[in-house]
């Protein structure tokens, strides 16, 4: 898929240095167009988020990108040059973070934070950039937003500030945004508010988003295509109309069975089976293994050169 | 087994202070008004509620870790509303807590054996520090843990195993009534779904009261008997799980249930 706004290959990354760093993504395939809301969904450490802060160049310092590539409408990101690389990120791909409590700096007001993307990436001077913000922040529907330019994040819910969040990621008209699981700390009627504005946003300016989840739920509502991630690999991938309706891999059929749903108490619920856990874990170590002998293979005939 | 009348919390609000120069007494906060809730034994009754609706407020409450302001709270016949700490401390082992978050609720230095003797220990229901920990050892193969765990340290477990501690260590002591808030929120579907089960089993084995304090009504569903939908500190419905869910009478019961997405594609779900 070359006109993807996002196109990653055959990534795989590693944390720890030394003779066997720790594989975490295992041959990541992930696409998405233009326009499209791509769902990753999986359990605590799958990787998923992982996937997320490759893209973005926010990898925890131990981890490696150990091979594959991520590419940004057709450029590699990480083969490009660190500034070229810096000058993107933050403007034309962005970040929705997860905790809109954490995410904010509590020391400087609302203004200055959404400014400061603006200073930075379009170079605007302090009172166009401010100007500019009151829209942004008019635009996540948030009233009065002059006054709330001037308060500091603790003055605000937590819809409010990821209200704010969604207006700095959309600040310079990005392409691609990396939402991270950005509705998990709200209650359900603020989730649906924020996922609401999410799409209105997203709708009017054709931007792609990856959107990072563990809630089932929330995938089926907001996303495009859905791809499962387990244990660093992509398990099964497709249109999310497909996916809830007939979902193919099993762990994908065991994630349905361990939710519970209100509207049909009577259904048991189901831990997802250890024995098809042990049987995933042991594909994705033999895919470790192939993978070691590939670069043992690549070294010998390096060697051998 | 435990019973609310008309129970009422008021709290200083620390934001604001009356009087102009910063000094006299904060003016008082309305956490929960005129609550009226009774659980039996082997009962569960889900508080369900948004943020700041009061209902971790109400589980603190009907344990006596905050005083009622008004009201009256009567536990197993005694009236305990306003009985002072030492009066209260017996009673403290039949009426447990487990709290939200496993990660900043057990010690990070000290063993998990250790955690789960401390409250044998403080009610005096070991022989030292051997069968201490041999109770230790069979709370946690009650929550379906490895015995060995007793030598692990906190930051060793998952959260799931660690939330299975909270639990273990809230039954040690054999309680009459147990409130859980919010313990299943930070855990993955899988964890979700064997800390639920765990519950169903352990209220039905041990004749438990439980209250289940949660945002998330499909869990609640799922787990409890019977639900009670919190707002700005009142009750705003009250049932049986089966007619509540089936049926709710006010329209914010209608509009919290409307909001959840459950795992199915809707169109048009997001803006309706």
């Amino acid at each position: 898929m070359t006109d993807a706004y996002l196109d990653i290959a055959g990534l795989h990354m590693a944390v720890g240095r030394g003779r066997r760093p720790l594989p975490i993504l295992r041959g990541v395939d992930l696409a998405v167009a233009p326009g499209e809301v791509h769902g990753l969904v999986g359990e605590s450490g799958a990787g998923k988020s992982m996937v997320g802060r490759t893209v973005l160049g926010l990898l925890p310092p131990a981890a490696r990108v150990t091979g594959g590539t991520v590419q940004y409408r057709g450029r590699d990101l990480l083969a490009m040059p660190v500034a070229e690389r810096r000058a993107l990120l933050g403007a034309k791909i962005a970040l929705i973070p997860q905790d809109p409590m954490t995410a904010l700096n509590p020391v400087h007001r609302i203004g200055r934070q959404v400014t400061d993307v603006l200073r930075l990436h379009l170079g605007l001077r302090q009172k166009p950039a401010l100007a500019r913000a009151e829209e942004l922040l008019a635009a996540v529907q948030i009233r009065e937003p002059g006054r709330v330019l001037r308060q500091y994040p603790h003055e605000l819910s937590g819809g409010m500030r990821q209200r704010v969040l969604i207006a700095i990621a959309f600040a310079c008209d990005p392409d691609l945004i990396v939402a991270d699981e950005p509705t998990t700390a709200l209650d359900v009627t603020v989730q649906r508010q924020i996922l609401r504005l999410l799409k209105e946003m997203q709708g009017r300016a054709g931007t792609a988003i990856l959107f990072v989840t563990h809630d089932l739920g929330v995938v089926s509502k907001i996303c495009d295509r859905v791809s499962v991630i387990h244990a660093g690999r992509i398990l099964e991938s497709g249109a999310a109309t497909e996916i809830f309706a007939a979902p193919r891999h099993a762990y994908t059929r065991a994630l349905f069975a361990a939710t519970p749903r209100y509207d049909r108490p009577a259904d048991a619920l189901h831990p997802i089976p250890p024995a098809l856990l042990s049987a995933l874990w042991a594909e994705a170590h033999e895919a470790d293994r192939d993978e070691a002998d590939r670069d043992a293979a690549d070294r010998a005939t390096e060697d051998g050169r | 087994m435990i019973r609310a009348e008309g129970l009422g919390l008021a709290l200083p609000d620390r934001g604001r202070r009356a009087g102009g120069f910063g000094f006299g007494r904060p003016p008082l906060l309305t956490i929960l008004d005129g609550i009226d809730l009774q659980v039996g034994p082997g009962e569960s009754v889900g508080l369900v509620g948004e943020s700041g609706s009061g209902k971790t407020s109400l589980g603190r409450t009907l344990l006596r870790l905050y005083r009622p302001t008004a009201g009256r709270l009567v536990f197993e016949g005694r009236d305990i509303t306003a009985l002072e700490e030492p009066a209260l401390r017996p009673l403290r082992a039949d009426m447990q807590f487990i709290f939200q978050d496993p990660q900043s609720s057990l010690n990070p230095r000290a063993r998990i054996g250790d955690i789960l003797a401390q409250p044998l220990r403080a009610f005096g229901r070991t022989e030292g520090r051997r069968d201490a920990w041999r109770q230790a050892a069979a709370l946690l193969e009650r929550v379906g843990l490895p015995p060995g765990f007793t030598g692990r340290w906190p930051h060793e477990l998952s959260g799931g195993q660690r939330q299975r501690v909270g639990i273990a260590r809230a039954i040690a002591l054999k309680p009459r009534l147990v409130v859980a808030d919010e313990i299943v929120s930070g855990l993955d579907v899988s964890s979700q779904a064997q800390i639920l089960a765990l519950l169903a089993e352990l209220k039905r084995d041990l004749g438990l009261a439980l209250v289940f304090i949660s945002h998330d009504l499909s869990v609640v569903r799922v787990l409890c008997d019977r639900v009670v939908v919190l707002r700005h500190g009142r009750v705003v419905e009250e049932g049986s799980c089966a007619a509540v869910f089936a049926d709710p009478r006010q329209g914010y019961t209608r509009e919290l249930l409307a909001a959840i997405p459950l795992p199915e594609v809707q169109p048009g779900w997001i803006f309706g």
